[in-house]
């Protein structure tokens, strides 16, 4: 480590555009909570904590890989398809920039990042939630954050193969978006459907709190999407603000969708429209003018929307829509740069459209390579889980509810009828059932 | 005429409903309590506090029948319900003094008795 005092800012390193990063940093972490009330929302009501809690354990467990080897592997070298092990355990991860081009301290790239690592194993548990036991996803999401997202990452950020092609993804529509898409439909393949799935209706318990994750996703989008320039120049600008244009623009066209579908625009609908918005853009956001961002927003919902509707009414019980809206719109926003980059925006590269055909070609390269890579991972990672130890609930406790079955707690307790265990005399305590008289 | 009460587990409640349905059973009243049948395996922790679920979640069937109805419902709501497991529920026929429709003024077995259309 270099020898600096405290007050020091270490040559090389911008007080901006490091300001900046750390509350971007703050931003990226909120949102694993955000989708815990997004998900939880979605769930029934005696899901609801268990669902929150897989975002709560997708934190706890990702970090901790990701500063044990994650990080490492994503962001150490420029090997094809994965980095070394010189940062393991954190090693050499100081205040000095990463590298010639970066003006923020290395320790702060690993914070941001990690922040990624944990949105995306939380966002694959959307597609097991209800029936999966959490000791099972607790493995899962250690190994997975390893063997998926840091090679993704790899691949996309940290001068894999996909980086050195030329392929553009900004703020993670690889690693995160179709990573956690297509590992979600392989998951719900893999663990299976709900037991009622297609036999009675399984309604969101609480629009409200869908809405109010939703909304502090999008809120928290700005420092994904923001700060995925590393800086506070122009292509941080453009893609804050285009964080702002995409979604809004989907919103626009879901309110369209469902007042033809069903003459009515819902709540649910306008919060799933602000995510699918927010993930379009995510590759996009530095690389495609405030323009062609909004064309992003009309055009790249309609994918989404299909998915969603037509989805449900397959056998495949890919719970809160993943695929639909991460890994379709992630797809769309990475092929859509392909096509209308320019250079006069971003700096980098033109699109199809401007005359250069190859970037559409290294952008398909990725739209194949990520799907398929998330997805045949991911199948066979919770295929070896499970020959290890069982991965979903019995249907007894899936009955009961995830809630009561693994955490012990309900998220709408009442209180009546609850007889206080005193500790003294170890838990066994006479029944005091209603007195008769 | 009688009044069949069926105290089943909400999971279930959806069965139930259809298998009366299916019997053709179609004037239902539905409520949610809470109730008390001898299970206490339900240990929840908030923090330090420790508790033992005396209650459990149920949903109570009502339905008010004449009498050749009353087995075809009895038949409905175990078939519905039943897991095998404790805290399935109970079902309780009790005698029926009075019925009214309040649209029509109908008394007894043809208030209770659904009309077609």
């Amino acid at each position: 480590m270099s020898a600096v005092t405290p007050l020091t800012v270490v040559a090389g390193v911008n007080a901006g555009d490091t300001a900046w990063m750390l509350a971007a940093t703050a931003l990226v972490l909120m949102m694993t909570p955000a989708l815990g009330l997004f998900y939880a929302g979605l769930v029934r009501s005696k899901n609801t904590l268990n669902t929150f809690m897989m975002c709560v354990a997708a934190i706890a467990v990702a970090m901790v890989t990701w500063a044990l080897v994650g990080y490492s592997l994503a962001f150490d070298g420029t090997g094809d398809l994965i980095g070394g092990l010189g940062y393991a355990g954190l090693h050499g991860v100081d205040f000095l920039p990463r590298n010639g081009e970066s003006t923020i301290p290395h320790l702060l790239f690993m914070a941001f990042q990690a922040t990624f690592c944990i949105i995306t194993v939380a966002l694959v548990s959307g597609a097991v939630v209800e029936r999966m036991r959490f000791g099972a996803f607790l493995v899962f999401a250690a190994l997975w954050s390893v063997v998926v997202y840091a090679v993704l990452a790899h691949w996309a950020f940290g001068g894999g193969w996909l980086a050195e092609r030329g392929t553009l993804d900004f703020a993670g529509g690889v690693p995160v978006e179709m990573a956690s898409g297509f590992s979600a439909l392989a998951a719900a393949l893999v663990v299976g459907s709900r037991k009622d799935y297609g036999r009675q209706a399984l309604l969101p318990h609480n629009a409200m709190y869908v809405l109010l994750g939703a909304g502090l996703l999008w809120f928290g989008w700005f420092g994904f999407n923001g700060g995925s320039g590393f800086n506070t120049g122009n292509n941080s600008v453009l893609a804050f603000t285009n964080t702002l244009l995409t979604p809004a623009c989907a919103l626009v066209t879901w309110f369209v969708l469902d007042l033809i579908r069903g003459r009515k625009a819902t709540a649910i609908g306008a919060a799933t429209a602000i995510i699918v918005g927010c993930v379009l853009i995510t590759p996009a956001g530095g690389f495609i003018s405030p323009g062609w961002a909004m064309a992003l927003g009309f055009l790249g919902a309609l994918p989404c929307y299909a998915v969603i509707v037509w989805r449900p009414r397959t056998r495949v019980d890919e719970t809160l829509d993943v695929l639909a809206a991460h890994g379709i719109a992630g797809f769309t926003g990475i092929l859509f740069i392909g096509f209308v980059a320019q250079i006069g925006w971003n700096g980098i590269a033109d699109g199809l459209f401007y005359g250069n055909a190859d970037q559409l070609l290294d952008q398909a390269l990725a739209a194949l390579a990520a799907p398929a890579y998330a997805f045949g991972m991911t199948f066979a990672l919770l295929k070896l889980i499970g020959l290890v130890m069982p991965l979903r609930a019995s249907e007894r406790e899936e009955a009961l509810g995830m809630d009561v079955t693994y955490h012990g707690e309900e998220a709408y307790v009442t209180g009546e009828g609850a007889i206080l265990v005193v500790p003294e005399d170890g838990g066994s305590i006479p029944v005091p059932v209603a007195d008769p008289a | 005429m009688k009044l069949v009460i069926g105290i089943v587990r909400p999971e279930k409640a959806n069965d139930v409903l259809e298998a009366l349905f299916r019997a053709e059973v179609r004037g239902i009243s539905m409520s949610r309590v809470q109730g008390h049948g001898g299970e206490l395996e339900r240990v929840e922790t908030y923090r330090g506090t420790t508790v033992q679920m005396g209650l459990s979640e149920k949903v109570r069937f009502e339905i008010a029948v004449s009498d050749e109805f009353v087995q075809p419902t009895v038949d409905a709501l175990c078939e519905g319900a039943r897991t095998g497991d404790v805290g399935d529920g109970k079902i309780f026929v009790v005698p029926l003094e009075q019925a009214v429709r309040i649209r029509t003024g109908e008394t007894d077995h043809g208030a209770v008795t659904p009309v077609d259309g």
